[in-house]
């Protein structure tokens, strides 16, 4: 074999050779390959396909191309060969000038079969793969690796041997070894390399193929395909359970983003707030707004609409939220059964109102460039809008932290918190506390609305999808902690996003509920629950 | 702590609501079938039909009262045990249709035979006998019922803990039945329904004779919970609303009365479930929605929790001003009033029109036995 490849190596080489020094020679094996179009036999084109593809010459590739889509024309009388242009002027196959003395109609096309057609085709792959460009040696080569053509054995080899760039290289290698694999006079060593190449693709299709060994194939190539088939499906399915995991991380984040806010109303406030979902809503419908005004005034602002969005969403939905605590909430204080319906009625009035404004449809709010694309990380697609959600949530999840630690209006807030009236004695004015905490978790939501913009669609109902999904979060991770909300955000979505697989997403979802329901039995509290005796005031 | 002027008062309260139920349920039957449609007292079949569903939606309130208002259970998921009632029905009604369906299949219903179901489902089965299906109207929301209330009881989840569990339930409950391969017509529901004990459901006759059942069954679901809460059972009951804490201390066991309440309070959510479904003619996986529980939370606290007749009232009540808004050119305003209801009565009439009525008559009382005697005591607030 290795003489084998050595002597296509020399063939290549010499073809370069004769390639860069004698154009006439080529010209002239071109045009005798040429003429094996105009005999109107099979055998004849079939022959003349292979030997033009051979020629490397620089009109082969059109010539090819003309065949493929029948406009590929000869003489029969004259045995001239023409070319039919897509514009439809009729040039000379071999030169590419134009032939303005033929006259049409005694033209006629080279006839296909089935079989030529697969020549064709394997010619144009094998033209493809000297192409200049890496982008089209790299789809040439793929589309070897599918079709398995012995017959492009010979360029790829030559190919392989040019190719600079690492990828190409790699495709050309394994679309090589796909061929060796399926083709019936190859050895055993060579399958055997051609195993291991395919194995380290370790991919869908490379478990297809190697499942489809021809049927000459040895028992040790029978054994090493079968070794590789079991190794790929281990790594597919640790990449398969990466990819669940970052799909549930990117839940996660989602449910986060919507359930810190009422970890701050209802964690830290004890406020029980059924209108929060309407404050993502509120966030997600500003994103709208700001975004219209930009394509009506500064359309070249639209990359910046999203960072734009974010203070403001957090402005509207804050202040809102400042009203409703002044104008409901303080009121009802130490009556959660009671806050739970009015600001029940509170979410109804917000979506009748947004739908008077806005409609009960849903509305368009764009992505960014930033935010639009994907990238592979080994097996994993990960796609740049998820990512930064991510990102923005675990940064507000940071923020929020960062501001009840070490600022002034956090310290009061959790002094308001641990002991209102401790606090009122040491001067802290607790109704402004309370309208301020009540807003912070407001304008948080609406900064979630931002987020959820992009992957959610933005219509009157958008809070309610998430409403039930945030509580459950908050009373599984545990009221009043932070943390717990972290834990219980990421745990929940990624247990959803593994059970979907067994159990569909509805089935999938239902389970989560049910052992949410199963685990507050058994943990009334939360997984991380405040301990002591001011739990229970 | 009720003095005896209470007892007595409400006892005529009672005696009132029920003379006025009975006199609905003859008047409205009678007024529809043997006034001649051209008089002017005739009460045509679909407010017949209406009514019939007020008072199926009364019932609801009158469950949901008997937890919230006299045991502090606010439950946000009794729409589910009206819905699963209201599927038993709905089965009952299938089976019936016979080979009348689209596809004239004896024995399946018609999604059935259009999703390519071999055969009958086997939690199907029996549902073509109306005995059976009125026992499963009854067994199915009170067994969930129990299996929830145990587990949540007797692990002491209170409060809005609860009622956030309870949401949870129905919404998981909603999103099952939405799909088909439950087996109970997916999103469709269950609809198209031809006879109910050999009557045509659309018949006049039948419509009123539903109507009458709707209001002896609210009249009975009346009865039981009086006699629940006027019963020495009933005081524990309020006690446990009130301090928790205290009853338990004081030797009772808090979860078992609450178990019997919830358990009791979802069987009658599901009888209104089952006399609704034959007077709208459909059931479908939206009555899970969890906004509906909450809706129906709502009319009680309009009517007055803690009161019965309240209940009542509120739901009725609340319900017309549903039919009266979304029927006519004020539909995109009545979820603007609904939600101005629910936040004007918790934060102006916490105790429901019955119950601030029955506030400031007491009052008056109080006062005028002040002029003469002792001032009484000011009646106990629930504590939350």
């Amino acid at each position: 074999m290795r003489f084998f490849r050595d002597g296509l190596i020399a063939l290549a080489l010499a073809v370069a050779v004769l390639i860069a020094i004698a154009g006439p020679g080529r010209a002239q094996s071109f045009e005798a390959a040429l003429a094996g179009f105009t005999t109107d036999s099979f055998r004849d084109t079939e022959k003349a396909i292979n030997d033009v593809a051979a020629s490397g010459h620089a009109r082969a590739a059109d010539v090819i191309a003309a065949l493929q889509e029948g406009r590929l024309l000869f003489d029969p009388g004259a045995k001239k060969v023409y070319v039919r242009t897509q514009a439809g002027a009729i040039v000379d196959a071999a030169s590419g000038e134009p032939a303005a003395s033929v006259a049409p109609a005694d033209l006629n096309p080279v006839r296909l079969n089935n079989r030529l057609r697969r020549a064709v085709e394997a010619a144009l792959g094998g033209l493809t793969l000297l192409a200049p460009d890496p982008a089209k040696r790299l789809e040439a080569a793929q589309a070897v690796f599918r079709s398995r053509d012995a017959s492009a054995l010979p360029t790829l080899e030559s190919a392989l041997d040019k190719e600079a760039d690492a990828r190409v290289k790699r495709a050309l290698a394994q679309a090589r070894a796909a061929v060796i694999l399926n083709k019936a006079d190859a050895n055993d060593d060579d399958r055997l390399d051609a195993v291991a190449v395919i194995r380290d693709r370790g991919d869908q299709e490379a478990l297809a193929l190697l499942a489809a060994l021809p049927a000459g194939a040895s028992a040790e190539v029978k054994k090493a395909a079968a070794d590789a088939i079991g190794w790929i499906e281990g790594r597919l399915a640790l990449w398969n359970a990466a990819q669940n995991a970052w799909y549930g991380l990117s839940l996660g984040s989602v449910l986060l983003l919507a359930a810190i806010g009422l970890a701050i109303t209802f964690g830290v406030m004890g406020v029980i707030n059924m209108a929060h979902g309407e404050m993502v809503m509120l966030g997600a419908y500003t994103t709208f707004v700001v975004q219209e005004l930009i394509r009506a005034h500064n359309p070249a602002l639209f990359d910046y609409s999203l960072i734009i969005a974010v203070p403001l969403a957090f402005l509207v939905a804050g202040a809102i939220g400042i009203l409703i605590e002044r104008g409901i909430i303080r009121f009802l204080y130490g009556r959660p059964l009671e806050t739970l319906l009015a600001t029940w009625g509170l979410s109804l009035i917000l979506q009748q109102a947004v739908r008077v404004a806005f409609g009960a449809s849903n509305r368009e709010v764009g992505a960014p460039s930033w935010m639009s694309g994907a990238f592979e990380l080994g097996g994993l697609t990960i796609t740049y809008g998820r990512l930064w959600i991510i990102v923005f949530a675990l940064s507000v999840f940071a923020l929020l932290l960062g501001l009840l630690r070490f600022t002034r209006l956090g310290l009061e807030m959790r002094a308001v918190t641990q002991n209102r009236a401790m606090a009122a004695n040491m001067g802290i004015r607790t109704g402004r506390i309370d309208a301020l905490t009540f807003g912070l978790g407001s304008g948080i939501a609406g900064m979630a609305g931002v987020a959820l913009s992009q992957i959610d669609n933005v219509s009157p109902n958008l809070g309610q999808s998430y409403i039930i999904d945030s509580f459950l979060v908050v009373v599984f991770g545990g009221v009043g902690n932070l943390w717990g909300t972290l834990v219980g955000a990421l745990t929940l979505g990624i247990a959803n996003k593994f059970l979907e697989p067994f159990a569909g997403a509805v089935l999938g979802k239902i389970a989560i509920l049910v052992l949410i329901i199963l685990f507050i039995q058994k943990r009334p509290r939360g997984l991380f629950a405040l301990k002591g005796r001011a739990v229970e005031a | 702590m009720i003095a005896p002027f209470m007892t007595r008062a409400s006892d005529r309260g009672a005696m009132v609501f029920l003379g006025l139920l009975i006199a609905v349920a003859v008047l409205v039957p009678a007024l529809n079938l043997l006034v001649p449609p051209s008089s002017p007292f005739h009460v045509p079949t679909y407010l017949v039909a209406l009514l019939g569903k007020y008072l199926c939606y009364a019932l609801l309130a009158l469950s949901i009262d008997l937890i919230w208002g006299y045991c502090g259970i606010l439950s946000l998921g009794h729409g589910a045990f009206f819905a699963l009632g209201g599927y038993a029905m709905g089965m009952y009604l299938m089976r019936q249709i016979g080979t009348r369906g689209v596809y004239a299949h004896p024995t399946l219903p018609d999604f059935m035979v259009f999703l390519n179901w071999p055969e009958l489902p086997v939690y199907w089965y029996g549902f073509q006998h109306f005995p059976y299906a009125m026992l499963m109207v009854l067994l199915v929301p009170g067994v969930l019922a129990f299996v929830f209330g145990w587990f949540a009881f007797r692990s002491r989840v209170t409060g809005v803990y609860l009622s956030i569990i309870t949401q949870a339930l129905t919404f998981a409950l909603m999103l099952g039945f939405f799909r088909n391969n439950f087996g109970f017509g997916g999103n469709n529901g269950l609809t198209d329904f031809k006879d109910i004990l050999g009557f045509n459901v659309q018949a006049q006759g039948t419509r009123a004779a539903l109507f009458v059942a709707s209001c002896a069954a609210l009249a009975l679901g009346f009865l039981i919970c009086r006699v629940v809460v006027t019963s020495k059972f009933g005081k524990v009951l309020i006690a446990i609303r009130d301090a928790e804490a205290r009853t338990r201390f004081l030797g009772y066991r808090v979860e078992s009365y609450k178990l019997f309440v919830f358990t009791l309070s979802a069987c009658m959510a599901g009888v209104a479930g089952a006399l609704y479904v034959p007077q709208v003619g459909i059931i479908n996986p939206s009555e899970f929605a969890p906004a509906n529980s909450i809706e129906a939370v709502i009319w009680v606290a309009v009517g007055g929790r803690g009161t019965l007749t309240g209940a009542v009232l509120g739901a009725v009540l609340v319900n017309y001003a549903k039919t009266f808004f979304t029927t006519g050119a004020l539909a995109p305003y009545w979820l603007f009033v609904l939600g101005s209801l629910f936040v004007a009565v918790t934060l102006l009439m916490p105790r429901g029109i019955v119950g601030t009525l029955q506030h400031w008559w007491n009052e008056r009382k109080d006062r005028r036995a002040a002029n003469g005697g002792p001032v009484a005591l000011t009646d106990p607030q629930p504590a939350e």
